[in-house]
């Protein structure tokens, strides 16, 4: 176990119009570091490794055990979550910098709401006829349900998105997550009720045919999940219910 | 008369969400508040389950029983009714939230699953492996973002709530609020407004909580003129796991499953937790209350932890942690149940609880007080209500696990339709000089900030805070160290008038932002250990040796702190319990 001090290099960036720069920063070592810990350290003393007084860092986080999906970001230029990111098994320096395709709020701040709207656009929801009391649930196999759940840990970390070659502004692909999204709501028997708006809202531009199969999404995957046995599954509906389509006309 | 009236809720987990799914439902607008995308709320980390009596294992539970489990396990500080309305609601929220897809763990014939949880002796706890909390704020999530495009919500998230518009009748017309990217006040008007804003764990620095669960909201109304009830009665969780930025919780659902709590017998026995034979294992737990074995309440189990570590001595390696031990159970059955917990558990650790015994320790979990509500989810100023953590009606002095959960979606149930109803009889205010007012009132604080020339650092301050209320307003408490606790809080209340924000920018100033919150986290610190130090007795999770019985004839009540402008600081009211469907009894499990 290394003791000596902990060497951080932090890409830095007031506010989106303002130019990027990094800075350093040397923090004790302690047994139990991970990055989130170590950006609280920074802010109660925030000196940089020359000793020039600076600003605390801005980063996104919350929950700290991985489920929020909050506290994304490149370490060592690898998408992974801070909080879970253990200073011992890091390579030093340490470079911290924020998700590259999503637009910068401050420091490693960044603004991933596209996901969310691409959540809207496939109608990533159950549709219930109310709240009111109806009685039970649809049953489910424990088979069906030990494949939706790995589906539905998915956090919204948007990793598999930073890494995906495809997800830029020239393609708008929705991303790998939307995909799985609509996989676990298509195989839910009553959220089988929007399959076909679903899979229409995947044909198209920006849409499953965007995907070049680098399977970098899968990699990435904080969650482990299937990202790209879903991609395939709900590729080939597209495909079928496009075909189907054509031939109705 | 408004007939689609316009509702502000604060906080989107799992009770700020089901308060806004039932308003939209009924035909009401939401503006929906949150410093986080709410599918980040801190709800996610709830992970063993949610109670509801299904009794779907021919166990003859019922809604009563679980009625009964909460209010003995609660201490009998809870007003019963509106607990028991919660558990017999219960079975159909999770029927509910069933049809929502939930993906609930199946039994062989398609059923749900049900598993054991402190405090009872019936399988009532629904689960979705060890994220049921994640699982349940998800399939919220998913209906509110469908009214969401249908235009019935508007999400305004990263923005955090400041304070309360009141006029001038003290009548709640609105919230106002900062833009934590832009820095901007603004006011927001609202037919009647809806607070969830969960928990405090911040103001005992580490926790098990998230970041964002300050009590900052709670304690702004408070300093309104909001009642905050019970605020002495915190949980400590007894199984966390110790950690440099937090402390991560280890699900109670690890002993619903089977797991077993022990310390080598021998104080010093350095050997390796599997290489430790069985006749040298203390299973105290399952020594002291063989009924319910590791399966006492939170509070019990974590007082046993503490006597075990501090009196006999016997913490692993002499430090303050003990095994909790799920080796003995099968893999298959670890990760179709508990696979969640077990991943937290080597990611963070490094070692696998399927081999190797965790080392866990009590942390910081929930506070029972909050926002004084009555039976509608009202508080004491007319259009505010509230729901969820944030709140103090359903656990009484210490909440059974699972309950949560259950509390949070028919709290928010009941306040979405409470605060639509209070808004449709409102006439509309006559004037509206009272927002321009409160949004000079916030930016003259903010202005103040960011002019302080002092040296105190809002992070370090946080820590000394962090420190000293788990010292003192936690496990044990003593009438000595709780004053001076308070004592050391108007010290830094005083020092944070000093504060030096390092970062003047008015963009996503994360530091200004943090200092709001640690001001009201120091107010509302107060309360919780002024009201320990009023209650001489000993009930729940507060547990005061120089007073080590419950005494109903004095203490039977529930705590209600209000805020003295005038001298800053709490001044205290109490109120008789109501205990009209169970009589009180000696708890002893």
């Amino acid at each position: 176990m290394p003791e000596k001090p902990v060497l951080f290099k932090i890409r830095r960036q007031a506010s989106p119009a303002q130019k990027a720069y990094w800075e350093e920063f040397e923090l004790a070592w302690h047994a139990g570091m991970n990055v989130i810990s170590s950006l609280m350290e920074i802010a109660r003393n925030p000196l940089t490794r020359d000793g020039k007084a600076t600003t605390p860092i801005t980063y996104d986080s919350n929950c700290l055990e991985e489920v929020c999906g909050s506290c994304a970001m490149l370490i060592n230029g690898k998408a992974r979550m801070a909080c879970s990111a253990l200073v011992a098994k890091l390579e030093q320096p340490i470079r911290l910098e924020a998700l590259s395709k999503f637009p910068i709020i401050r420091d490693l701040s960044v603004d991933r709401s596209v996901l969310f709207e691409n959540l809207k656009r496939v109608k990533a929801w159950v549709p219930i006829d109310g709240t009111y009391d109806l009685g039970a649930g649809p049953r489910l196999t424990m088979e069906d349900q030990e494949q939706a759940y790995p589906l539905s840990r998915c956090i919204s970390c948007c990793c598999c998105m930073e890494v995906c070659p495809q997800f830029n502004r020239q393609t708008g692909f929705v991303g790998a997550a939307t995909i799985s999204q609509v996989r676990l709501f298509n195989t839910h028997p009553t959220g089988a009720a929007l399959k076909r708006q679903r899979l229409q809202a995947l044909m198209g531009d920006g849409g499953i045919q965007e995907c070049g199969y680098a399977q970098n999404c899968v990699e990435v995957c904080p969650k482990d999940i299937p990202l790209t046995r879903s991609i395939s599954e709900v590729g080939g509906a597209v495909m079928k219910q496009a075909i189907g389509d054509l031939l109705r006309r | 008369m408004a007939p689609n009236p316009n509702i502000a809720v604060v906080g989107g987990g799992l009770a700020g969400l089901a308060a806004v799914i039932k308003i939209a439902e009924m035909g009401g607008h939401v503006d929906l508040f949150s410093v986080v995308p709410v599918k980040r709320s801190h709800s996610v980390c709830a992970q063993g389950g949610i109670n509801a009596a299904k009794n779907l294992k021919g166990e003859g539970d019922s809604p009563w029983q679980h009625f009964d489990d909460t209010v003995y396990g609660g201490d009998f500080l809870a007003n019963q009714p509106p607990v028991k309305a919660m558990c017999e609601a219960a079975p159909a929220i999770i029927d509910l939230l069933d049809r929502m897809g939930v993906p609930f763990n199946r039994t062989p014939e398609g059923l749900l699953d049900f598993r054991r949880f402190g405090g009872t002796l019936h399988h009532r706890t629904a689960f979705a492996g060890a994220t049921t909390g994640q699982q349940l704020l998800y399939a919220l999530d998913e209906q509110v973002r469908r009214y969401e495009s249908e235009g019935k919500v508007t999400k305004y998230e990263s923005w955090e709530f400041l304070s309360a518009v009141l006029d001038s009748r003290r009548m709640c017309r609105g919230i106002c609020a900062l833009d934590l990217r832009s820095m901007e006040v603004r006011t927001f008007p609202a037919d009647a407004i809806v607070m969830a804003t969960g928990g405090i764990g911040a103001i005992f620095g580490r926790s098990t909580n998230s970041v964002v669960c300050t009590g900052s909201a709670q304690s702004a109304l408070y300093q309104q003129g909001c009642y905050y009830a019970n605020g002495e009665f915190i949980q400590v969780h007894p199984t966390s796991i110790p950690g440099e930025d937090k402390l991560r919780l280890m699900s109670e659902s690890a002993r619903g499953e089977g797991g077993r709590v022990w310390v080598p017998k021998n104080a010093g026995d350095r050997r390796d937790a599997n290489s430790i034979p069985e006749t040298e294992r203390w299973y105290f737990l399952e020594e002291w209350y063989p009924k319910y074995g590791n399966l006492v309440p939170r509070d019990i189990a974590t007082r046993a932890i503490f006597k075990v570590v501090y009196e006999h001595n016997l913490g692993i390696d002499g430090r303050p942690m003990v095994y909790l031990d799920l080796t003995h159970i099968d893999r298959a059955t670890l990760d179709r149940k508990l696979e969640g917990i077990l991943e937290i558990y080597e990611k963070f650790v490094g070692d696998d609880p399927r081999v190797t015994p965790m080392k866990i320790f009590p942390g910081m979990h929930y506070t029972m007080g909050g926002l004084w509500v009555d039976y509608n989810q009202a508080t004491n100023i007319a259009g505010i209500f509230a729901a969820g953590e944030c709140e103090y009606q359903y656990h009484g002095a210490n909440r059974l696990g699972a309950n949560s959960l259950v509390s949070c979606i028919f709290g928010g149930f009941v306040a979405g339709p409470s605060a639509l109803n209070y808004a449709r009889n409102q006439s509309s205010a006559t004037t509206n000089g009272h927002f321009e007012a409160e949004r000079k009132r916030q930016e003259e604080i903010n202005a103040g900030l960011m002019r302080a020339e002092g040296s105190e650092n809002p992070f370090r301050l946080w820590r000394e805070l962090g420190e000293l209320m788990t010292k003192e307003c936690t496990v044990i408490r003593s009438n000595k160290n709780l004053e001076q606790a308070d004592g050391n809080l108007v010290e830094f209340l005083e020092r944070i008038r000093r504060v030096n924000l390092s970062d003047r920018s008015m963009w996503a100033n994360t530091s200004f932002a943090f200092t709001r919150q640690l001001y009201n986290m120091l107010q509302l610190a107060r309360v919780i250990a002024q009201g320990a130090r009023l209650r001489d007795e000993s009930r729940g999770a507060h547990y005061k040796p120089e007073f080590p019985e419950r005494d109903d004839k004095k203490w039977l009540k529930t705590t209600k702190a209000y805020f003295a402008p005038d001298v800053d600081e709490p001044r205290f009211e109490f109120e008789a319990v109501d205990i009209s469907l169970i009589p009180p009894r000696i708890r002893k499990y």
